[in-house]
C-alpha cells in the first residue's frame, strides 16, 4: 500500500452506445454513436466520499458501471490500487468486483425475493471466502449490526421489510465482501426524508468506521452536499467541474453547475 | 394568493381501510382537507402515511381491496361520494386532472403517446384531428420534451422515465382542468426540468385560476410553488398551515424533525450531521393509543399515549394535532426560527 496515490483512479474512460438510425442514416453510415460517458479521469482517495451529480442522462449511472466494468468501457484506464482493472480477467477481475461494490436505488430488484436477509448476506461472504464466514450467525449479525438492523432481521425476506430497511440489507450485503470502494448510485434517492438521513450517516458512519471510500450518485445536489468531501459535477457525458463539495456548491466556475444549483430548489 | 377564494375540494373525516371488515387495516384514519380555488396545497409524508391514497379518494379511484369507510368528499359543492359512475367519468375527465406517481402504468403501451395526448384533447374539445396534432405537440413542447414533432410518434417504452413523466403531466393538463392532483408529479425529474414544470404550473394557475393539490415529499418543491401545507403521518394530517407559517414556526414535533432532516447545499463542507428521525414509520398492522408520532418523538410525554388526533387551532390558518405543543415557549419567547430554515428569497 502506498499512502501517497489515489485508490482508484480513472483516465480518459469513454463509452458510446449505438443509435437507433434510419435506414437512410444507416446507409450513410458516418453518424457517430451517442457517447454517454466522454474522456472522463477522476481520482478517488482511501476513505474519501466523492459525490458525482448531474441532470438525467448525464452518464453518471454509465460511468459507474464502468468502474467495475458491468459496462465495458470503450476507451481509458482505470486502476483499483495501481492494479489495470481494464486488463483483468477471471479470477482477477472477481477479486476487483469484490473491492468494489455497488449499491443501487432499487434494493428491492438487487436482492433474491426467496431468500432470507441472512441466507443472502451468508452467501456473499462465502462465495468470496471471507474471513468470518464459516460462522454463519455471526457473520450475519456482525454485518446488521454495522448497518444497524437488529439481528431478527436476518430471518426476514426482502418484502417484509420497509424500504429504508431493505436499502440497509443492500449495503449490509455490499460490506459482506469486505470492499474498498462502496458505488452508491443514487441509493438514497428513492427514500423518504427522515430514512434518508438515517442512510446518509449510515454512509458517514462506514467511512468513519471502516475506512471505506465512497462513490456518491446522485441528482438531488442537496443529498451530495451532506455527504461529499469532494464533488464531480457531469453534463452531457463530462465532467465539467470537480472540487471540494463547498467550493463547488458556494461558488461555482463552470455555468452549468451554476444553472444546476439556480434550479435546485431550496426551502 | 387567493387564500380567501371558495372551497374547491373539500375532504372531511376521510378514512380508508383494507383487508376484512372483522379486522380491517387502516390506512388513513381521519383526514380532512380543503383546496381552495386557484390555491396550490401541498401534501406531505412519508410512504405509508396515506397522501396517495388521500388523493385517490378524492376522486373515489381507491382500488379493491381499498374502501372509504367514512367520510365526505365535496368538489365544487357537488358530493363526490354520491355521483353516479358516469358523473365521476366526467369529474375526472374534465375538471380534475391527476397525475400518478408511477407514469409506466399510466400509459397505454400499444398507442403513440402523441395519440393519446391528442385523444384526450379532443374528448374535451370538438377539433379536428390535424389541430388536435398541433395542439398536442405543442403541449408537449410546454412540458419540456424536446423535439416534439418527433416524440409525437413515440410509443411509451421508447422514452426515459423523466419523459414519460413529462407526457403525463401534459395528458393531465390537457383538459385544462380546474383542479389538478398531482402525486409526485417530479420526482423522477432532474432539478433542471422540475423547475420547468413548477413554471408551467404556475403559468397555468395564472392563466386557467387552476389549483393543485401537490403531494411531494421534497420541501423544497412545496416551497417554491404552494400556498399552504398539510403534513400526513400514519393517516392522520398531523399539522395544516400556510407554508411559510410552518416552515419557520412549525408547532407538531414531526413537522419540525422533518423539516430539520432536509439535506440542504448549505451542509456543503460542514462536518456537522443532520439529525434523523429514529425508527419507523407505523405499519398498517399496528394500532398506536394516543397519538400515532409518539414512539418516535423527542418530545413524547406519558399523556400522549391518550390524546386524540384532532387538529386544534393554534393561529391563523394553522392547525396541529399535538396537544403538548413542546415549542409554543420558544417562539412566544421571539426566538430565531428554526435555523435550519432559511428564508427563501422569492
Amino acid at each position: 500500500m502506498n499512502g501517497a496515490s489515489p485508490l482508484l483512479e480513472a483516465e480518459g474512460i469513454v463509452k458510446e452506445f449505438g443509435l437507433r438510425r434510419s435506414r437512410i442514416e444507416m446507409l450513410h453510415g458516418t453518424l457517430p454513436g451517442h457517447r454517454a460517458v466522454d474522456d472522463v479521469s477522476f481520482n478517488l482517495d482511501r476513505g474519501e466520499i466523492l459525490g458525482i451529480a448531474g441532470g438525467s442522462g448525464s452518464g453518471k449511472t454509465t460511468l459507474a458501471r464502468c468502474l467495475n466494468r458491468l459496462v465495458e468501457p470503450d476507451e481509458g484506464s482505470i486502476r483499483l490500487d495501481g492494479v489495470d482493472v481494464r486488463a483483468a480477467r477471471g479470477n482477477e477481475l472477481r477479486e476487483l468486483r469484490r473491492r468494489m461494490q455497488m449499491v443501487f436505488q432499487d434494493p428491492y430488484a438487487s436482492l433474491n425475493p426467496r431468500m432470507s436477509v441472512g441466507s443472502a448476506l451468508h452467501e456473499a461472504g462465502r462465495v468470496h471466502q471471507r474471513p468470518g464466514s464459516e460462522d454463519r450467525e455471526g457473520f450475519v449479525s456482525g454485518l446488521l449490526d454495522r448497518v444497524h438492523l437488529p439481528a431478527s432481521v436476518a430471518t426476514r425476506r426482502p418484502r417484509e421489510l420497509s424500504g429504508g430497511q431493505r436499502q440497509r440489507v443492500a449495503v449490509a450485503r455490499a460490506l459482506a465482501v469486505g470492499p474498498e470502494v462502496l458505488i452508491a448510485d443514487e441509493a438514497v434517492s428513492a427514500l423518504d426524508v427522515s430514512i434518508q438521513t438515517q442512510l446518509l450517516n449510515l454512509f458517514l458512519d462506514l467511512r468513519d468506521e471502516l475506512g471505506v471510500a465512497i462513490i456518491f450518485i446522485a441528482h438531488q445536489l442537496a443529498v451530495i452536499a451532506e455527504v461529499a468531501d469532494r464533488v464531480a459535477i457531469m453534463h452531457q457525458g463530462r465532467i465539467v467541474e470537480t472540487g471540494p463539495t463547498a467550493d463547488a456548491f458556494h461558488s461555482p466556475q463552470d455555468p452549468y453547475t451554476v444553472t444546476l444549483l439556480a434550479a435546485h430548489p431550496q426551502p | 394568493m387567493s387564500a380567501e377564494g371558495a372551497p374547491l375540494l373539500q375532504v372531511r373525516g376521510l378514512r380508508v381501510e383494507f383487508g376484512t371488515e372483522d379486522e380491517p387495516l387502516v390506512a388513513v384514519h381521519d383526514v380532512g382537507l380543503t383546496v381552495r380555488r386557484g390555491e396550490f396545497v401541498g401534501l406531505v409524508g412519508e410512504s405509508g402515511s396515506g397522501k396517495s391514497l388521500t388523493c385517490r379518494s378524492a376522486l373515489r379511484l381507491v382500488r379493491p381491496p381499498g374502501r372509504i369507510t367514512r367520510g365526505e368528499i365535496s368538489f365544487d359543492g357537488r358530493d363526490v361520494m354520491a355521483m353516479s359512475q358516469e358523473e365521476l367519468r366526467s369529474l375526472r375527465a374534465r375538471e380534475v386532472g391527476m397525475i400518478f406517481q408511477d407514469p409506466f402504468s399510466s400509459l397505454n403501451p400499444v398507442f403513440r403517446v402523441g395519440e393519446q395526448l391528442a385523444e384526450t384533447l379532443r374528448l374535451n374539445a370538438v377539433m379536428p384531428k390535424r389541430q388536435a396534432r398541433i395542439e398536442a405537440t405543442e403541449l408537449l413542447d410546454h412540458v419540456g420534451i424536446p423535439d416534439p414533432d418527433r416524440r409525437y410518434l413515440s410509443y411509451p417504452h421508447e422514452l426515459s422515465g423523466g419523459m414519460r413523466q413529462r407526457v403525463m403531466i401534459a395528458i393531465a393538463i390537457a383538459a385544462k382542468p380546474r383542479l389538478l392532483i398531482a402525486d409526485e408529479p417530479t420526482t423522477a425529474l432532474d432539478v433542471t426540468t422540475q423547475a420547468q414544470i413548477l413554471e408551467l404550473l404556475a403559468r397555468l394557475r395564472q392563466e386557467h385560476d387552476m389549483a393543485v393539490l401537490l403531494v411531494s415529499h421534497d420541501f423544497g418543491v412545496i416551497a417554491q410553488v404552494c400556498d399552504r401545507l398539510a403534513v400526513m403521518y400514519g393517516g392522520y394530517v398531523l399539522e395544516t398551515g400556510m407554508v411559510r407559517t410552518l416552515y419557520t414556526r412549525p408547532e407538531h414535533p414531526y413537522t419540525r424533525a422533518l423539516l430539520e432532516s432536509v439535506p440542504s447545499l448549505e451542509s456543503a463542507g460542514s462536518a456537522q450531521r443532520r439529525a434523523a428521525i429514529p425508527g419507523q414509520p407505523p405499519e398498517l398492522t399496528e394500532t398506536l393509543p394516543g397519538c400515532v408520532f409518539a414512539p418516535r418523538c423527542a418530545h413524547a410525554r406519558p399523556e400522549c399515549r391518550t390524546i386524540s388526533m384532532a387538529l386544534e387551532p393554534v393561529g391563523p390558518d394553522h392547525e396541529t394535532a399535538c396537544p403538548i405543543r413542546p415549542f409554543a415557549a420558544e417562539y412566544a419567547g421571539g426566538e430565531a426560527p428554526s435555523p435550519t430554515v432559511p428564508e427563501r428569497a422569492s
